[in-house]
Order: structure tokens, then C-alpha cells, then sequence
């Protein structure tokens, strides 16, 4: 482990001092507030925390440092472009709370943007207030609801049918909403099942939620029908858009028979993942659903682009000011600079790149969920049995030792021991290579001296992580130690 | 420390086992369940009074991985949860069919136990593969 500040402390050691007051603090906070007892902070030099931060932060793992093939997030790389084009001066001075003609060329810029993602998925009205995929659909949800409810459908139509092989988040979107949840299994192909669907599209259905391509990496290729009995049945189709960065340019979800999706820019639209948020998500829709989204909305008037506060129909704010602008901008200029021909250009390399990935990993030893070609991402499993009980989750702590970093393991659920990988198109063949070498030699290693890929990682700073006491036995705020 | 004789338990397909005892039923995972799911870490048991029906969701199950739901075996009314159980998740783990029960039901209608499977048709399906 390494040294915390704590471990560093000298008693009197100090950053920076502070001079003595006139009075002192005892004098103006009531007795019965102040601390009986020191915090129990470290007490260390400014030039030691300085190192202990960066030193930390040397150890920090990113796209810009190594591979990451972290299945079904598309770690891409977040072009350093992007960066300087949403942080210039001319966006991020801007308050947010100045008025539209004060602020038309970042107001023209996410319209453009706007244009854009309708263009991509053809839809026909969106919304950039969510400030995450998830809230996208959260927001999706009360607008199919909204939509029912102006029909006089609510609360007849209450369920959400979900395929097992869905995003988590769907599910929890949909209670969040005040749905019920009603789960699908998926057929022996990966796909959904269209009779079990069948027997739940009627008059107390609202909407089947579908993560397309699906979590298997498979794209469904019934989805037609599907949406064809979806409608029949007066039941809206929802397309969870995480997985796009497989379909620009190739299908659009608008054509497909959705009439509600969201998409993630921190994943197709390469916004980074993480840094401290916030996210940005995006919501998009058909006509018939136009007004009932939130506000604010970008409208052009009288040659000017205004931001229209309120809609009789729609559901209202969900996020504060314009939404994660930055965020936003961000992904306007990966767009931008992509164009048209760029952005298919983009989906194509991802899936040719999944799909080498496949059959360098399938020729390693794995062993893929089906033998078809896949979309953005595949997934594998293995059998413990036949690896003197390795399992995927030591196969992942290994790859560790071997400066990768663990792809997605455990999802989806419907998948023992699944392993998923999701190598994006910005990943070279060698880069690819290398990856899969690694885990011919690991999956050597578990044949041979098991306990190497048991106890992994080796070389990192934190060794295995005991995850089952931290579940069971949580300690979740930090307490002195008993010496200071 | 396994107490109970396995062979007088009903099993549901969904992994549930049922003690009959007049009209009350125990209820736990089986072995094989708490072996497939590995380090549970939480439990979420009915609260006492709840009306279940067969099939339908009882409460949840978390590892460290997922999350799994745990389903009436029969229709009734909950009368007692495992309070030890759900200090202790790993009482499941060491002793599935006796200290690590989960809760206990009034059965609304005994013949509902005839559609549950006996511990050799059980053991059939968990042996092609579980689910």
C-alpha cells in the first residue's frame, strides 16, 4: 500500500500558517459547537502534499496513458481538439445566466450540434438538457408518460417491457419514472425473445425499452418486426442509444421504428468519461412527442436563436441553465470535425476493430457468445473447470500485470463468467494484438501456475482487493486513528 | 450441521427451496443457488404481513457482481423473517437449509405445493446447467 498522508504526519508539521487573530474563535462560536477534541488531520508540509497528489496522480490509469477496453463504456480517445474548441474563451466566459443575444454564437453552435444528431438518428426533436444517458432516460420515460397521460391512456398503460440483456439503468429509469418493470429473456441467438414479447404488448403496455446493438454486441435483427407489433399494440419503442458508436452513418435508430432514444457523449460522441462530471446526455424523439419535452429549448425567431423558457405541454426543467454546456460544445466540435463521411467512418472502424479483437481473443482461447460477426463489442466467457478454477474475475486482475486495463467482466448477466470487450475504432491492430497476446499468456499461466492469475494483480500498489468484506462490512467515512 | 433432511424440502425452478410444516412454509435459497451466486453481501427480505403470490418477487439478493430476486415458491402471508440471516448474509453460505432460512409463510393454498418439483427433479435441472 502506499503511504497516506496520514502515515506521513509529524506533529506541528505545517502547509501554511495562518496569523493570530484579535479574538478567538471561542469568543463568537457557542461552546456546545466547538470540538472537544483535535480533527486528527495530517499535519504535513505544503511541498509533501504537493508530492503525495502527484505522485498519485502518476499512477492514475487513463485512454491517454493505455488501452481500455472497457466493454459497452467505448473508451475512446477524447480528441485533444474537442478540448480546445469547448474551452475556448469565447464559450467558457460566458455566465450562463446572459441573455440569448449575448451568448448567439454558443446558442448557434449547439443548434448546429442539434441539427446534427437529428441528421444522425432520425429523429425529429431532442432536447441536450440531461446531464447523463441515464437521465436521459429517466426524462424519456415521463415524456412517453406525459404523452399517455394528454391521451388519457395513463395509468392503463404502466409497464415497461425490458429484455434481460438490457442496460441496467433501463429497469431503474423505469421505476424511477413509476413504471412497472417487466423483464424479457432473451432467445438462444442473443436476441429478444418476439413471442415472450408478444404476450406483454396490450393495452397495460407503455413501452419496450431496447439497447440496440444489444449488450451482446449483436445487432437485433428483428427489430422491425418488433417495433411493427410494438405500434400495433399502441405501445412506444425506446431505443437505449449507448451503443451508437456502432450505427453512425450505417442505420438510423429514426428508421428503425423508434420513437424515443437517448445517446451518451461521453461515449459515441467522445466527451471524457469521469474527470469530476458532470455527464451529458441526450434525448431525442419522434413529432408526436415533440412537445412534451423539457425546457429550455433553442428556437430560431426573427433571425435570432432564442432559448424558449416554457411549453404548455412540455414536462418541465430537468437541469439547471442550458445543461453540461462544456459537454455539449465538446462533442458539437468531435462532430463538426468529424462531418458526415467521418463520423460513419468512425462506426466502421469500431466495428472492424471488435471484430479482430474477436478473433484474436477467440484464438487466444476464449470462447465468444456466438460465432457471428459482432457490432462494437463482443463478449466471451470461459469454464473454471477447465482452468484449474480461474476465473474471469482473476483473468481481469491479471491483465493489471500486464499494463491493460481490465475490459467489463461479469455483464451481462445472462452470460456466465462473461468477459466484454469493446476495443473503440481509435485502437491500432497492434495495439489490439498486444492485448490479445496477454491474454493467451495469462490463460497459459492459469493452465499451468494457476495461482498467479488468483492472486493477481502483482505489480500494482494496491494488491487484490478484498470486495466481499468491503460489501459486507462498509466503512465509509474516515475516522481518526486512535494515536491522534 | 446440515440438519435437514433434503429429500422432504419442495423446490422451485427458480432455486427457492419449501419446508411444509401444516400451513406454514419455510423458505431459503438451495444449495446449489447460494453456490452459483457466490459472496452474497445483502439480503432483502419481505417484511412480515406482506401478501405474496407464487412466483412473484419476495425479496432480493445482492453479490458482489448482481443482483439476484428471490421468488415466492407459494402464495401467503409473510409471518417471520430470519433476523439472524439478514445480520449475518453469510448464514446463507454456511447452512442453506437451516440457519440460513429466509422467511416463513401462511400458506393461502396448499395445492399450489404440488406444482413446486421434488429434490431429484430439481437436481435434474440444476445439473444441465442451472437456469
Amino acid at each position: 500500500m502506499l503511504a497516506t498522508l496520514f502515515d506521513k504526519t509529524k506533529p506541528g508539521a505545517r502547509a501554511i500558517g495562518f496569523p493570530k487573530g484579535k479574538i478567538h474563535p471561542s469568543q463568537k462560536i457557542p461552546s456546545h459547537l466547538l470540538r472537544k477534541t483535535p480533527p486528527g488531520l495530517p499535519e504535513v508540509t505544503e511541498l509533501e502534499v504537493v508530492r503525495h497528489f502527484t505522485k498519485l496522480s502518476q499512477l492514475n490509469y487513463s485512454v491517454d496513458t493505455n488501452f481500455y477496453p472497457l466493454g459497452s463504456c467505448t473508451m475512446k480517445y477524447n480528441p485533444k481538439a474537442c478540448f480546445r474548441l469547448a474551452f475556448h474563451g469565447a464559450f467558457s466566459e460566458r455566465h450562463p445566466l446572459l441573455p440569448a443575444w449575448a451568448i448567439q454564437g454558443t446558442l448557434k453552435a449547439l443548434k448546429d450540434f442539434e441539427n446534427a444528431l437529428l441528421e444522425i438518428t432520425g429523429m425529429d426533436a431532442l432536447t441536450l438538457a440531461p446531464a447523463a444517458g441515464a437521465h436521459a432516460e429517466l426524462a424519456g420515460l415521463l415524456v412517453t408518460r406525459a404523452y399517455f397521460q394528454n391521451r388519457g391512456e395513463i395509468p392503463q398503460r404502466k409497464k415497461i417491457i425490458i429484455p434481460d440483456s438490457a442496460h441496467g439503468t433501463n429497469p431503474a429509469s423505469a421505476a424511477l419514472a413509476g413504471f412497472e418493470v417487466v423483464t424479457i429473456k432473451s432467445n438462444a441467438r442473443g436476441r429478444v425473445n418476439i413471442e415472450e414479447l408478444k404476450k406483454h404488448l396490450n393495452e397495460t403496455a407503455a413501452m419496450v425499452m431496447i439497447t440496440l446493438p444489444n449488450t451482446l454486441g449483436l445487432f437485433e435483427d428483428e427489430i422491425s418486426e418488433i417495433a411493427r407489433l410494438a405500434h400495433q399494440a399502441g405501445v412506444q419503442m425506446y431505443m437505449d442509444g449507448a451503443n451508437m458508436n456502432a450505427l453512425m452513418g450505417i442505420a438510423k435508430p429514426g428508421n428503425l421504428g423508434f420513437d424515443v432514444m437517448h445517446l451518451n457523449l461521453h461515449k459515441t460522441f467522445s466527451v471524457p468519461h469521469g474527470g469530476g462530471g458532470p455527464g451529458a446526455g441526450v434525448l431525442l424523439v419522434k413529432r408526436h412527442l415533440d412537445d412534451f419535452l423539457p425546457v429550455p429549448r433553442i428556437i430560431e425567431k426573427n433571425g435570432q436563436l432564442q432559448i424558449e423558457e416554457a411549453h404548455p405541454k412540455s414536462i418541465g426543467r430537468i437541469r439547471s441553465f442550458h445543461g453540461s454546456t462544456a459537454n455539449l460544445l465538446w462533442s458539437a466540435a468531435y462532430v463538426a470535425l468529424l462531418g458526415k463521411e467521418g463520423v460513419l467512418e468512425a462506426s466502421k472502424g469500431a466495428i472492424l476493430n471488435a471484430n479482430y479483437l474477436r478473433v484474436l481473443l477467440k484464438e487466444a482461447g476464449l470462447t465468444p457468445f456466438s460465432d457471428e460477426p459482432c457490432m462494437h463489442e463482443a463478449v466471451f466467457t470461459i469454464d473454471p473447470k477447465k482452468l484449474n478454477g480461474v476465473r474471469t474475475l482473476d483473468i481481469a486482475k491479471r491483465l493489471l500485470d500486464f499494463k491493460f486495463y481490465a475490459p467489463t467482466i461479469y455483464f451481462p448477466l445472462i452470460v456466465p463468467e462473461a468477459i466484454m470487450v469493446e476495443p473503440t475504432e481509435t485502437e491500432t491492430p497492434e495495439t489490439l494484438e498486444e492485448f490479445a497476446s496477454a491474454v493467451k499468456t495469462i490463460l497459459q499461466e492459469a493452465r499451468t501456475t494457476p495461482e498467479t492469475v488468483k492472486t493477481a494483480p502483482h505489480t500494482l500498489p494496491v494488491k487484490r482487493i478484498d470486495d466481499v468484506t468491503a460489501a459486507r462490512n462498509p466503512v465509509i467515512s474516515w475516522q481518526p486513528s486512535r494515536d491522534q | 450441521m446440515n440438519m435437514t433432511d433434503t429429500k422432504t424440502l419442495k423446490y422451485a425452478k427458480s432455486h427457492e427451496w419449501l419446508r411444509l410444516d401444516g400451513n406454514r412454509g419455510t423458505v431459503g435459497i438451495t444449495d446449489f443457488a447460494q453456490k452459483e451466486i457466490r459472496d452474497i453481501v445483502y439480503l432483502e427480505l419481505p417484511k412480515v404481513g406482506k401478501e405474496l403470490t407464487q412466483g412473484g418477487q419476495a425479496g432480493m439478493i445482492e453479490s458482489v457482481k448482481a443482483a439476484f430476486e428471490i421468488y415466492a415458491p407459494v402464495s401467503g402471508r409473510v409471518v417471520a423473517v430470519n433476523e439472524k440471516v439478514a445480520q449475518d448474509v453469510t448464514l446463507v453460505h454456511k447452512d442453506p437449509y437451516d440457519q440460513g432460512w429466509l422467511f416463513q409463510i401462511e400458506i393461502k393454498n396448499p395445492a399450489e405445493a404440488n406444482n413446486l418439483l421434488t429434490e431429484d427433479q430439481y437436481n435434474k435441472i440444476t445439473t444441465n446447467g442451472g437456469h
